[in-house]
């Protein structure tokens, strides 16, 4: 069978069962958007190449499945590279699919040319320039392949416009041709039996899950081995939802912006299981002075993330779910043998902190409106399984905070790059992913700005998301640093409370939009909201700007001094 | 040029593809590493190509350099060789002044040092210099004084010290039938 190289592409990406394709064309991706009518794949043309990476992006997080975006060339591939690098820090398989110029044309500066491989180059797992039409088929296998496999991440095929309009041999490969390419599934079965016999010594473990249980799909593993030791477990930004908030081991988020709880368990214990996490700065703070009498049993599928930040006594090279069950295995066969460390001590140390330094802000019934308030009402007015996305900064955390993440796969953000703007495209590409799903983007006012322009594709399109506004004025975050770090000196992080006038943007958008500025009409507004299914809706809830996000970890401070904040007499150092 | 033995050397095999010395060079940069010398050559399987890199082992995270060239994918395999555990050569070409007053001198350099003359000119000639890179260095230091107009090294190229002994045969414990 005879194709052209965009029929080609279109055929290899039913055969990897594409579902959807976020998208925009252009110039020299044309003649893909040819073939495309005839397919049985969704397009959702997007307002902005940004909102297409993002959506692919919340596809990807909500679904488990990789992410397709597509665009064309030059000022379309740079304004994928965002999202490029948002996938490639927070480990989500995408495959982006870029035009270009013709092959013959590459290099001559032409109209729309711009470098892409080279570009994305450092945010992608692996990219490919095409070349001949007969290798569409093999690089878009290899792309899945990469994208999906060993850690996740994003990968980009550059199609040149002349190899889009070449014919080929149809064929489909039986396997990817990728000798360099081979990553370790299964750890070591002598660490796995080391790992045991630590966690039998150790008086006071602590489970530092990360993003990587997710991605390897151990959420259930995960339990199994906290309910088997008996071992809490803290879940990283990237890992809310990864185990139970309201399951009595579970501790809520670590670091900068982690309760209590969390950063004195890590600190103050003896032996961390970090598992599919990557010791970030967020997390650490300042290196040397985490956890400074923990042993370190680290698990993930990236050898090199092993002692890249903390030099660990048992590294495991593995995917997080198969090795959790092997790890379940071996406790087994060591409890039999020997019996296990007493932790009750720890048990009630982290159950006294939990009690005396919980998350802790003050709505008044006729004060000021404030951000926590809204994101409790929100979480408990809206279905268990609600999926949220957030942007970045204060709202980001307080939704991390706040919500009561029960189930995976239902907290989306940008974590690792911290990338404004994320919420809204990526809730509009989750609920394309889990239509049956309720979708809660929280965003900031600053964020949304960014990005709002694709309520139009959710209007569109028919998406309902719902898009929760927490609108303080301000950049607030970096008012947060200002006030706390620059003498209250506020350099340009004011932005208006109504301007723009979110609600008629958001109409003008055919969105239902609400505006809520006092604390008695949060509910019943969030009840309207929630009662809407056949098109987005905005909510601006005007909160208090005053209001910072604690507890906080002083940026280059130890861990040791987190501040309370005003709700909390501070106590001295974690000890 | 002189290391002091506390380089290392890693060879990386790499799949024969365009792009893939920019990606390795990329790491390099992003990562901020530094490349001491690179030398690219295809292999005896034209699929692959071999990279001789030589890194400064004490101001490189070597573990972390290796496990991230391991990451990309045209990469097949890293070999790290300390310099006592390699056998390193390096090529240099080097044209020096040598007026007819100096010539024999040039030349007598070149005899002790095994170069080869490839080339003479009025006033200057080319030579070529094989070996260790240490030995490069002192032909280097030897010949400024008569005027280098010109020189190129290639960066070195390894392969690791072979075994002289047999290898001894391990017992085997606990094995079932």
């Amino acid at each position: 069978m005879q194709l052209t190289g965009a029929q080609a592409l279109i055929k290899s990406l039913e055969m990897e069962d594409t579902e959807v394709i976020f998208g925009l064309p252009g110039g020299a991706i044309l003649p893909v958007y040819d073939p495309l009518i005839d397919s049985s794949i969704r397009h959702i043309l997007v307002r902005h190449e940004q909102g297409a990476g993002h959506m692919a992006e919340g596809y990807a997080h909500a679904t488990g499945r990789p992410g397709v975006a597509m665009v064309t060339s030059g000022p379309a591939a740079t304004n994928i590279v965002t999202p490029l690098c948002d996938a490639y820090m927070d480990s989500v398989p995408l495959v982006v699919i870029t035009g270009q110029v013709a092959y013959s044309s590459i290099g001559t500066d032409a109209f729309q040319e711009a470098d892409t491989t080279g570009i994305t180059m450092p945010v992608t797992k692996h990219n490919w320039l095409v070349t001949d039409a007969s290798e569409i088929p093999q690089v878009v296998r290899e792309a899945f392949h990469v994208a999906t496999t060993g850690r996740p991440g994003p990968v980009l095929i550059d199609l040149p416009k002349d190899v889009a309009n070449q014919t080929m041999e149809w064929y489909w490969p039986d396997d990817v041709d990728l000798p360099g390419y081979k990553p370790t599934t299964k750890g070591h079965p002598k660490q796995i039996k080391e790992a045991a016999r630590l966690m039998g010594r150790a008086s006071r473990p602590v489970i530092y899950a990360g993003g990587g249980i997710l991605k390897a799909r151990a959420a259930e593993a995960l339990r199994e081995l906290a309910e088997l030791t008996g071992i809490h477990v803290v879940t990283t930004l990237m890992a809310r939802g990864a185990f139970p908030d309201d399951h009595a081991l579970g501790l809520g988020m670590p670091g900068m912006h982690g309760n209590y709880t969390a950063i004195a368990a890590l600190q103050q214990s003896d032996l961390l299981i970090a598992l599919g996490s990557r010791f970030d700065d967020r997390v650490t703070s300042k290196p040397d002075t985490f956890a400074p009498d923990a042993k370190v049993i680290h698990v993930d599928i990236d050898p090199a993330e092993l002692g890249k930040v903390r030099r660990p006594d048992v590294p495991i090279v593995g995917d997080c779910r198969i090795v959790i069950e092997e790890l379940i295995k071996a406790v087994r066969a060591d409890r039999e043998k020997r019996e296990w460390a007493d932790t009750s001590d720890w048990d009630t140390k982290l159950d006294g902190w939990q009690r005396d330094f919980p998350l802790r802000y003050t709505q008044e019934e006729d004060g000021p409106l404030k951000a926590q308030y809204c994101i409790e009402r929100l979480r408990d007015l809206s279905p268990d399984d609600t999926i949220v996305a957030s942007g970045v900064g204060q709202h980001q955390m307080f939704a991390s905070q706040y919500w009561h993440f029960n189930y995976p796969y239902t907290w989306i953000n940008s974590g690792g790059l911290g990338t404004m703007g994320f919420a809204v495209p990526a809730a509009i590409g989750a609920k394309v992913g889990k239509p049956e799903r309720t979708v809660w983007a929280i965003d900031g006012d600053g964020c949304f700005q960014m990005t709002a322009q694709e309520l139009v594709t959710a209007s569109a399109e028919r998406i309902p998301v719902k898009i929760a506004i927490l609108n303080n004025a301000y950049l607030g975050m970096v008012r947060q640093w200002q006030e706390l770090f620059y003498e209250e000196r506020y350099s340009e992080v004011y932005l208006s409370p109504d301007l723009p006038d979110y609600v008629k943007w958001a109409e003008a958008m055919g969105c239902v939009a609400f505006r809520v500025d006092t604390p008695e009409d949060v509910t019943p507004t969030i009840e309207k909201a929630n009662a809407i299914d056949d098109r987005p809706v905005v909510i601006d809830f005007r909160v208090d700007y005053r209001e910072k996000v604690y507890p906080m970890v002083p940026a280059g401070g130890s861990n040791d001094d987190v501040i309370l904040g005003p709700e909390f007499d501070q106590p001295e150092a974690i000890q | 040029m002189t290391t002091n033995g506390t380089h290392h050397i890693l060879t990386v095999l790499v799949e024969n593809k365009f792009g893939v010395l920019a990606r390795i060079a990329g790491l390099f940069s992003r990562r901020g590493y530094n490349i001491f010398s690179l030398a690219v050559s295809p292999t005896e399987d034209d699929k692959f190509s071999r990279m001789t890199i030589v890194v400064d082992g004490q101001s490189t995270p070597i573990e972390q350099v290796t496990k991230q060239l391991n990451k990309l994918i045209p990469v097949v395999k890293v070999t790290e060789l300390t310099a006592p555990a390699a056998v390193e050569r390096e090529l240099m070409l080097v044209t020096v002044k040598a007026t007819t007053e100096f010539r024999s001198h040039v030349t007598e350099l070149a005899a002790i040092f095994e170069a080869k003359i490839l080339d003479v000119g009025f006033e200057s000639m080319t030579l070529m210099v094989a070996g260790l890179p240490d030995r490069l260095d002192a032909v280097t230091d030897l010949l400024t004084p008569f005027g280098i107009v010109e020189l190129q090294r290639t960066g070195r190229i390894a392969l690791p010290k072979l075994a002289r002994t047999q290898p001894r045969l391990r017992a085997v414990k606990n094995k079932t039938a």
